[in-house]
């Protein structure tokens, strides 16, 4: 396909590959930032091409892995309502909450639908004008436009019977909490190109500035992913710390005005809780005020979650990159990708549930664990 | 979108006396005369046969000489038109394709509806006419066949049930164990095509390209393979699930590993395209009208001519091959040179949202 299989070529692959593994002299630990990049390195078997210095640790860019429970069990319990279909994207219903996921409330008798744009979920509203239709609103600045455009078209038309439960999150306060934390070993990050091509590059210059850590505005295909690797360890090998755009094509400085505005003007920021991480201040995004009636946690006003994370899952301590998942007790034993007990073990590209594929290969292939 | 809008009911004309029901009503598998004007007026001629024309309790068949092979399917499809063919022709070609995976030639096949009270007729005539042509293309009769009518809201418009009988020929030993360390890993042609086509219709995507169901009969295809040798090991068809639960059911059933060549696989670009854009993978997609054939190393270069000789192995491709490693777990190396786990999904695919 034109303007992806130029990204995907082998040979450029096997000479980004040559490249780095040329400069890498030492240890590096480098977050990628957003789930889309690590379903392409799992995806592409990116990781384990890459010389064993560089390890990859998986960020909590996954909007499935970090949406709380606290709102996973709203959700499960607005969409148990018999007036309600409760409409979200696909990956979402597998998610466990508390006690069950979307599917088990489908199978319950709940009109829960997958919808692919939260557009669908407006027109949804406008065909059943006698029943409630929310969209589950999750997601990273990348697909905020979306929901803050259907919102915006929900006030618009008068829709009385649409909300949305909105838990949206962002890039650049969950990097600032990661760098603060005593803890921290990440030494460099990919930013999200999607995310850079809404909001711009230029959030990430006082992080990289304030912290003096390498920030490498990265894209989706496996040759973006090499370069973003690429240049990010050149900066780690010579000492620097810059904001670099290794996805030019698609994201500038300012990024994308319009939609920018659109963003101000149906939301705001607002604290927001991170799953197996926790709060972090100002890291997301709230309906404004004058879009308060469409906001699904007000109008249902969902009381009593009593929210119960497994005691077993390490989920938070993965995402943060400071357990590999199979240093977690539970991997592979109480948690598989059947039986997941964190969100990181759901979507394939959950570190817990590669690590879980990766693992049984590597062990069958060579009798070494990973 | 109007679910029927691909399909054409213009050319459908009711038979008399069913006219004076444009619609299924409960009395259509009352038993009575309705039933027996359906069965009568639609079935019996469009599904002509001997054993079915004696209208019997049972359809009575001369027992071919050989091993059996006896299969069923339900069809449930939601919308029941699609572009590339309709629920009747995917009830037909299912049963036939599951009984020519082990080898078989299809012989006889039964049919069981349940029908939603308000199915247009014109609608059931079309699925019935589909039936009637995929078993004539196949070369299968439909010999016994049953009808209910359940109340509006508790079906589909329709779901059908076909049950089959094939006779495997004397040399031919094709099981999911039967799969040996070194054989070839062919497939049969471009994939993914059924289920992005059913996704984008019921979802209204369009993705470039317009797109059709591979809905067919394989047992030509395999009749062609078989007469170029018989060291064909496996055949599946790659329905649910796509081509990657196909491979890890042989990898299991035969306890042994399977890798394959990513950029092997034929992949059209509107269904690569479309997977792109919902975050979905080609492997995982639903097929009718493939096969996977697992192959002796000494066989293969025969079968594939075969096969590409075939209408419906134009696009054949070897994509990998057995191996002793790994057993039990299907590997795949990517564009790039990596390698991945493929495994079974858990349940439906799902679309990404980042």
């Amino acid at each position: 396909m034109k303007y992806l299989d130029e990204f995907r070529n082998p040979e450029l692959a096997q000479r980004l590959f040559d490249e780095i593994r040329s400069v890498t002299t030492r240890p590096w630990a480098i977050m990628e930032v957003c789930g889309g990049q690590t379903h392409s390195i799992i995806r592409n078997g990116i990781d384990q091409l890459l010389p064993v210095e560089i390890e990859l640790i998986h960020g909590p860019g996954c909007p499935v892995c970090v949406t709380p429970l606290e709102l996973i069990d709203k959700a499960l319990a607005i969409a148990s309502r018999p007036t309600v279909i409760f409409c979200s994207f696909g990956d979402m219903l597998r998610v466990p909450g508390s006690t069950k996921d979307l599917f088990r409330v489908k199978s319950e008798g709940n009109d829960v639908r997958i919808v692919y744009s939260p557009l669908d979920a407006v027109k949804l509203a406008q065909a059943n004008p006698t029943r409630e239709v929310v969209f589950f609103g999750i997601g990273f600045e990348t697909t905020a436009p979306a929901n803050a455009l259907a919102v915006h078209q929900a006030k618009r038309l008068g829709l009385r019977n649409f909300s949305m439960l909105v838990s949206h999150v962002l890039v650049p306060p969950a990097i600032t909490a990661i760098l603060e934390s005593p803890t921290n070993r990440v030494q460099a990050f990919l930013a999200a190109g999607h995310v850079c091509s809404v909001m711009g590059t230029w959030e990430y210059e006082p992080l990289v500035e304030r912290y003096r850590v390498p920030i490498v505005v990265t894209g989706f295909e496996p040759l973006d992913v090499l370069e973003g690797i690429r240049r990010t360890v050149l900066q780690l090998e010579r000492g620097e710390a810059q904001l670099e755009n290794a996805y030019t094509r698609a994201v500038n400085r300012a990024g994308n005005l319009p939609a920018q505005q659109m963003l101000a003007d149906v939301f705001e920021v607002t604290d927001r809780g991170w799953r197996g991480i926790g709060v972090i201040p100002n890291s997301g995004w709230r309906l404004r005020d004058v879009y308060r009636d469409f906001d699904a946690e007000t109008r249902f006003a969902v009381q009593n979650i009593h929210t119960e994370e497994s005691a077993l899952c390490h989920s938070g301590e993965v995402l943060r990159g400071l357990l590999k998942p199979n240093q977690c007790p539970a991997f592979g034993k109480e948690c598989t990708p059947r039986t997941p007990l964190g969100a990181t073990m759901v979507s394939s590209e959950g570190a817990c549930a590669a690590y879980y594929q990766y693992g049984r290969f590597a062990q069958s292939e060579d009798g070494a664990v990973l | 979108m109007n679910e029927f809008s691909n399909a054409d009911f213009s050319n459908w004309t009711c038979p008399l006396p069913l006219r004076s029901y444009p619609t299924i009503v409960m009395g259509h598998g009352g038993g009575g005369k309705l039933s027996a004007e359906l069965v009568e007026h639609l079935f019996a001629p469009a599904f002509r046969s001997a054993a079915l024309d004696a209208l019997g309790d049972a359809a009575v068949v001369a027992p071919p000489a050989g091993r059996l092979a006896y299969s069923t399917d339900s069809f449930v499809v939601r919308p029941l038109f699609f572009p590339g063919g309709n629920i009747g022709a995917l009830a037909v070609n299912g049963t036939v394709n599951d009984l020519a995976m082990m080898g078989a030639r299809p012989l006889y096949l039964t049919v069981g509806m349940i029908l939603e009270e308000g199915l247009p007729l014109a609608h059931l005539g079309v699925i019935v006419a589909a039936m009637a042509t995929a078993a004539r293309t196949a070369g299968v009769q439909i010999v016994a066949g049953d009808t209910k009518v359940v109340d509006k809201g508790h079906g589909d418009g329709i779901y059908i049930n076909t049950s089959g009988i094939g006779v495997i020929p004397a040399d031919v030993q094709i099981a999911p164990d039967q799969a040996r360390p070194g054989d070839v890993v062919i497939v049969s042609g471009e994939i993914g095509l059924h289920g992005v086509t059913i996704l984008s219709v019921r979802e209204g995507l369009e993705f470039g390209a317009p797109l059709e169901s591979d809905c067919a009969a394989l047992n030509g295809l395999v009749a062609a393979m078989l007469a170029a040798s018989c060291d064909i090991h496996v055949l599946r068809d790659p329905t649910r699930g796509g081509v990657a639960a196909t491979l890890n059911e042989i990898a299991s059933a035969s306890r042994v590993g399977v890798t394959y060549e990513e950029r092997k696989l034929p992949v059209p670009p509107a269904v690569a395209a479309a997977c792109d854009m919902l975050g979905m993978d080609p492997v995982y997609i639903a097929n009718e009208g493939k096969l996977v054939a697992i192959v002796a190393p000494n066989a293969a270069d025969a079968v594939l001519e075969a096969m590409q000789r075939h209408p419906l192995g134009v696009k054949a491709t070897v994509i990998g091959r057995i191996t002793e490693q790994h057993p039990g777990m299907v590997v795949a190396r990517t564009g790039i040179g990596g390698s991945r786990v493929v495994d079974m999904q858990i349940g439906e695919q799902l679309p990404r949202i980042c």
